[in-house]
């Protein structure tokens, strides 16, 4: 992709958000009875205070790890919607050496945060396996799948892990080695957003400067060509899932070692799903995953405020999500002006040529 | 184990099964219109949320049921078309577009529910309207039998008949020709003329017209409201149940009974003293387990056929 295609790829989807931005604007005058306070706050509401600001930021930790997890899976073209029951698992799993083992402080979440990981590349694994081994819709058993993981994972939490006394639908409180330290006081923000960035950083090397990385790109453009490139696309499916698996797993754990004291989880916590807004809204670059996080954390955490103290509810972000995803991911809006942009282009470097 | 028996061969769990599997079927005949114009619609998810609330809505302003369920498949319609509008006009990848529809029928649907209802989480305070029960005069007698296949929601009955219909459509008409003939090879329908468009504009109608009717029948049958995320994945379990019925109608049916049949299990097995989050599980392992079978299957065949290709 060169310069001028780039700068019109951003420009597009910059354009794609302002008309979703303007839509919620729309259905908040619509619906409500002070509308510009509503408005205000969800727009900056959630710089009103370091909590709010605190908050966006706490929300962008699991963004993040699905966004990855989601872009590295859909780069192999695998439509793999397993990232939301790999969030889940993950963060079962840290919960059971959280609260039964005893390591010394930084091993122990180190080791939780790895088996959770474990857990979520299985996870996703399996669903990649049934596709290369059977061709069964990975898409389908994914889906299947992260209802399992749900229904499984409370049968654990509430058979073996659950505290009588509590009163709630909770574990045993984590071993204090176990949790990851608070890195701003006054907020919930936590040591687990160092490690998201480094996961950024890795992933991105991994996917544009290694020969895996690289295998999975151009399987995802195009299998075929993949295939007759000496590329073994079986072994590439496999490893862009388990790896996404794996990015998920952690981030659930990192999630549950971070912000909570026990695990206390009775919904799957839809990180998977707006993950995949996040990989969208990239592009599947894992290099702009940080800015999309923080784009939706911001507008959750914003619909949030606006909710809590206005008549309009924050399921309306769901809406605006839904219509930018249309519009980001709809190859044909304005591409008549990229189909001027290029003919511009070519036209100029085959003149450049003849002169 | 006998009160394991005990429960399968009555003939509540019987009656149990038909009810349960409506929804399922008809999603699975909407995906199955859809899979044959060679488009994958995991919409039917989000199209049943919204027609399921469109189904209370309407029902509880006009009195009626039956306007209640016009309007469920209209919107049902409308859902599907818009997917279409989506993926074939603007040309965004149907999965994704279809993911979008389900994010917006997901929150959507709690958003104009707290505005009409006043409540995030059920409809109860609007007086909706329920599809009436229809008794089969000659089988509702039948001992055994009877209390089985009779007093059903009047839409389990449209859902086995729309077996029929959708078979008859696919199968016997030009425009079910057209329609399979566009999934089979788009190049070689468009180039006898058949607008490639048009024929998936009609089968996304369509497949969000078979959805909006099992939505209808989750609000106004099978219980009497509508509650957030009420169709708890039945839409892509209907993706499985399509796959695995080989993609005809009455192999979807057959699927579909199977799942209904274990869906039915996890409702009575709850009275036994299993663990409901073992038992919820059943539906969506049996699905997995079931398409592997499906595919392991599949595979074997086109080895088979491979090998006789070469001798």
């Amino acid at each position: 992709m060169n310069k001028s295609q780039r700068v019109f790829e951003v420009s597009r989807t910059l354009l794609a958000i302002l008309i979703s931005l303007f839509l919620a604007m729309i259905i908040i005058f619509l619906v409500s009875e002070t509308p510009g306070k509503a408005l205000w706050l969800f727009l900056f509401g959630p710089l009103d205070s370091l909590r709010h600001f605190g908050n966006v930021l706490e929300l962008m930790i699991p963004l993040l790890f699905t966004g990855l997890a989601i872009s590295v899976m859909f780069s192999a073209s695998q439509f793999n919607l397993g990232a939301e029951g790999a969030f889940f698992i993950g963060a079962i799993g840290a919960s059971f050496i959280a609260v039964n083992w005893h390591l010394p402080p930084v091993i122990h979440p180190v080791v939780a945060i790895l088996w959770g990981g474990l857990l979520g590349s299985l996870f996703c694994g399996l669903p990649g396996f049934m596709k290369v081994k059977w061709g069964s819709s990975e898409l389908v058993s994914s889906l299947m799948f992260n209802y399992i993981a749900f229904f499984f994972g409370l049968y654990l939490i509430n058979y073996f892990l659950r505290d009588v006394n509590a009163g709630a639908m909770v574990s045993y409180p984590f071993q204090k080695s176990a949790r990851l330290i608070k890195l701003v006081p006054r907020t919930r923000i936590h040591f687990g957003i160092i490690i998201a960035a480094v996961m950024v950083i890795i992933t991105t090397y991994f996917m544009y400067r290694t020969r895996w990385g690289y295998r999975i790109r151009v399987l995802g453009r195009n299998e075929r060509f993949a295939g007759y490139a000496g590329i073994n696309t079986n072994s590439a499916i496999l490893l862009s899932q388990v790896l996404g698996g794996f990015i998920a797993g952690i981030g659930g754990s990192i999630e549950v070692l971070g912000l909570y004291r026990r695990f206390t989880w009775q919904l799957l916590p839809g990180y998977g799903w707006t993950g995949i807004i996040v990989a969208i809204l990239a592009r599947n670059n894992p290099a702009y995953i940080p800015v999309a996080a923080f784009f939706l954390a911001y507008m959750r955490i914003g619909a949030d405020i606006m909710s809590r103290s206005t008549d309009v509810q924050n399921e309306f972000v769901a809406i605006i999500q839904g219509i930018m995803i249309l519009l980001i991911a709809a190859d044909s809006f304005l591409a008549g002006y990229r189909h001027k942009m290029v003919v511009k282009e070519a036209r100029k470097t085959q003149s450049g040529g003849a002169a | 184990m006998d009160q394991f028996f005990q429960i399968i061969f009555s003939s509540e769990f019987g009656y149990g099964v038909l009810r349960v599997t409506t929804p399922i079927l008809f999603a699975t005949l909407g995906a199955l219109i859809s899979d044959k114009a060679g488009v994958i619609n995991i919409a039917l998810e989000g199209i049943m949320l919204i027609s399921a609330l469109a189904g209370v809505i309407f029902s509880a302003m006009t009195q009626s049921a039956f306007f209640g369920l016009f309007m469920a498949v209209i919107f049902g319609a409308l859902t599907g078309f818009s997917l279409g509008y989506f993926s074939l006009n603007l040309k965004t990848d149907v999965i994704l577009a279809a993911i979008a529809i389900n994010f917006i029928a997901s929150g959507g649907t709690v958003f104009v529910l707290f505005l009409v209802a006043g409540d995030k989480g059920i409809s109860s305070s609007l007086a909706s309207k329920v599809l009436p029960k229809v008794n089969i005069p000659g089988i509702e007698n039948i001992p055994g039998l009877g209390p089985v296949l009779s007093g059903h929601n009047i839409l389990t009955y449209i859902a086995f008949l729309s077996v029929f219909i959708i078979w008859f459509f696919l199968y016997k008409t030009p425009l079910g020709l057209r329609i399979r003939a566009v999934g089979e090879n788009e190049h070689a329908a468009s180039s006898v003329g058949i607008s490639v468009v048009k024929t998936r504009y009609i089968a996304l109608v369509l497949s969000g017209v078979m959805a909006g009717f099992g939505g209808a029948y989750m609000s106004m049958g099978y219980v009497s409201w509508f509650s957030r995320d009420m169709t708890a994945g039945r839409g892509f379990i209907a993706l499985a149940a399509e796959a695995m019925g080989g993609a005809h109608p009455v192999g979807g049916m057959l699927t579909s009974l199977l799942f209904g049949f274990f869906d039915a299990l996890s409702n009575s097995l709850q009275l036994l003293k299993i663990p409901f989050e073992f038992v919820s599980m059943i539906p969506y392992l049996a699905t997995v387990i079931g398409l592997v079978i499906y595919t392991v299957q599949k595979t074997k065949q086109a080895k088979r056929i491979l090998e006789q290709e070469k001798t």
